[in-house]
């Protein structure tokens, strides 16, 4: 039996293949792209070796410090815009639509399967202002106020992000957290209701702390995808105006391709999965520790 | 209910405590009633609203853009806008070119990540969790990383213009998440199964092709839809690998056309973006319990 399931030559011909492509177009590459850390130049011109001066090179550069402030600053804010969003959403369905939130959820849920692309040029259309203002300024024309240059001014072409983004994924993360709420027990709600507890008192005592594991299990997911953002701003802003709005994941495609240096291009991917690593190890290692004080 | 055991009166006396309470509050109920009726109201219209105004301006005529106000209905059910994006705008081509990356990947990513999750879950070997955790670290990681040397690499080998550089990274991306999924689906069927088919003398592979794969088959035709909105819907592999006109992805194809003519020519972008979307919106009508719940158990990747 053991031999059986543990057969070398099943395992090579079953594992093998997606252990070899998986290798050599993720594993390698990786490796692949921290030695071009040290180098200058590209596939087409040709590399030369440069040293630390790329990795110096992150420390002083002003637009690495605006990408990376950019970065975390929209993963943040949607993070905890997306989560609070879901998370109400999916207290609506528990609590308020109970059985019949089927087909709610459905709908809400919708537009996470729509391509980014497709959303961002919606999006676009709907905020525009010349050569015609669209859906949003019509609005505020309707009701007395003056057209809004969205994608003008660095700080209201972030929030048309925000707004873009929380549109997008919050039924995606009220789904996901729903899955949780409907798993509390049905008679630990019914003996806090004997006890006295309702509305806010309920969800603070009783479901916020029983919900909290796929709460944070959701804040983990979220981070890491809001600091690959990518597909969303390039559709959306394209970055700008000027570079206010360029993530990193932006900042090293221009670089690597628009101006030809791999190895600083490398460099900030290098940048960015460092902190992808240590924002999910940080967030691990702080939601274990609460799971066992408890 | 004159029968009832004196066990059950305490709850009955409970709903008779509240009865005058509730017969009382019922015109009030239905005012209660009506803050989450407005909020479900407003809900909808914040989803769908922007999603029906982009189909009514996929049918409008460019004198229609610009005479009359945006939340006006089409004049008239014209496709001269479809026709015009589907030929002029080559959305044809892009559709094409996205179905000839995305179904060759989809069908590698299952036939090798099934087998691969079927090998580190129900075969007994050493250092296979090992294996699983380096599968694991790829979801992690952005694919900004991996970018330049596969470039290099595609254009070394001669591949750059053609798709095979999106169907082989579209593969390879796709593996971690597959991998893991499929180890969790073949963790839920009982070891039992695949002992009885062994003791029957099945070899290994026998039972998963003949045993262990119609079980997940469910499970397969779940991570395979997951992947296709992942696949379909990228922009950052696609914009780096097919990059051309003749290769463009519907994606790729789609930002472009707004840096062609959709700046000014609003009636064929507006039914370039439907095209787009019409295509996901269909499997969504039929599959929408499934793709929900798959993409939630995806949900690792972020």
């Amino acid at each position: 039996m053991q031999s059986v399931l543990g057969d070398k030559k099943a395992l090579a011909i079953l594992l093998g293949p997606a252990l070899l492509v998986y290798t050599l177009v993720m594993l390698v590459p990786i490796i692949w792209s921290m030695g071009y850390t040290f180098f200058s130049g590209n596939a087409i011109s040709g590399f030369t070796f440069v040293g630390t001066d790329n990795l110096t090179r992150l420390f002083t550069d002003p637009e690495v410090r605006t990408a990376l402030s950019f970065t975390i600053r929209y993963a943040v804010v949607i993070t905890v815009g997306q989560i609070l969003m879901g998370y109400l959403l999916s207290l609506m369905y528990v609590f308020i639509l109970k059985k019949s939130s089927n087909v709610i959820r459905t709908l809400v849920f919708f537009p996470v399967v729509l391509p980014t692309v497709a959303v961002a040029l919606l999006f676009q259309k709907m905020f525009e202002i010349a050569p015609q203002n669209g859906l949003v300024n019509s609005l505020l024309n309707g009701v007395g106020v003056e057209s809004v240059d969205w994608f003008g001014s660095a700080s209201s072409a972030f929030w048309v992000i925000v707004l873009m983004d929380i549109w997008r994924s919050m039924g995606f993360y009220a789904v996901l957290l729903y899955a949780g709420l409907v798993d509390i027990p049905e008679d630990m709600l019914e003996s806090a209701r004997l006890d006295g507890a309702t509305g806010w008192r309920l969800i603070k005592n009783i479901v916020l702390p029983l919900s909290l594991p796929v709460l944070l299990s959701s804040i983990i997911f979220s981070i890491n995808g809001t600091l690959k953002v990518f597909d969303s701003i390039v559709a959306l802003t394209n970055g700008g105006p000027g570079s206010s709005t360029t993530p990193l994941t932006l900042y090293m495609f221009r670089t690597s391709f628009t101006f030809g240096d791999y190895g600083y291009g490398s460099s900030i991917a290098l940048l960015l999965t460092l902190l992808c690593l240590i924002v999910t190890i940080f967030i691990f290692r702080s939601s274990r520790r609460d799971l066992t004080k408890d | 209910m004159s029968t009832q055991v004196p066990a059950t009166k305490a709850p009955l006396e409970a709903m008779q405590r509240q009865e005058p309470r509730r017969s009382r509050s019922r015109a009030g109920r239905r005012w209660a009633k009506l803050p989450v009726h407005l909020l479900i109201a407003l809900l909808l219209v914040v989803e769908l609203y922007p999603l029906l105004w982009l189909v009514l301006g996929s049918f409008k005529t460019q004198q229609e853009f610009l005479n009359d106000p945006v939340w006006s209905l089409p004049g008239s059910l014209n496709f001269d806008n479809y026709i015009e994006a589907w030929t002029t705008g080559n959305i044809a081509v892009f559709v094409a070119n996205s179905l000839m990356a995305t179904l060759p990947s989809l069908a590698l990513i299952i036939i090798l990540g099934v087998a691969a999750g079927f090998a580190l879950e129900v075969m007994v070997w050493k250092g296979r969790n090992g294996v699983l955790l380096i599968f694991l670290t790829g979801i992690m990681v952005p694919g900004q990383m991996i970018l330049l040397p596969l470039f290099s690499a595609y254009f070394n080998t001669g591949l750059t213009g053609t798709l095979w550089p999106l169907i082989i990274t579209y593969t390879a991306t796709g593996l971690p998440l597959t991998v893991f999924m499929m180890a969790t689906y073949f963790r839920a069927v009982p070891r039992e199964v695949f002992e009885a088919s062994t003791l029957d003398g099945a070899s290994i592979i026998r039972s998963f092709i003949s045993v262990g794969f119609p079980m997940v088959r469910n499970a397969v035709f779940t991570v395979a839809l997951v992947q296709f909105f992942f696949i379909w819907n990228d922009l950052l592999i696609a914009l780096t690998f097919a990059n051309n006109s003749d290769l463009s992805t519907i994606q790729v194809g789609l930002l472009n056309f707004t840096g062609q003519f959709g700046a000014v020519q609003y009636g064929p972008l507006f039914a370039a973006i439907c095209i787009n979307v019409f295509g996901t919106l269909a499997i969504y009508l039929f599959l929408n319990q499934r793709v929900m719940k798959g993409l939630a158990a995806g949900s690792v990747k972020g």
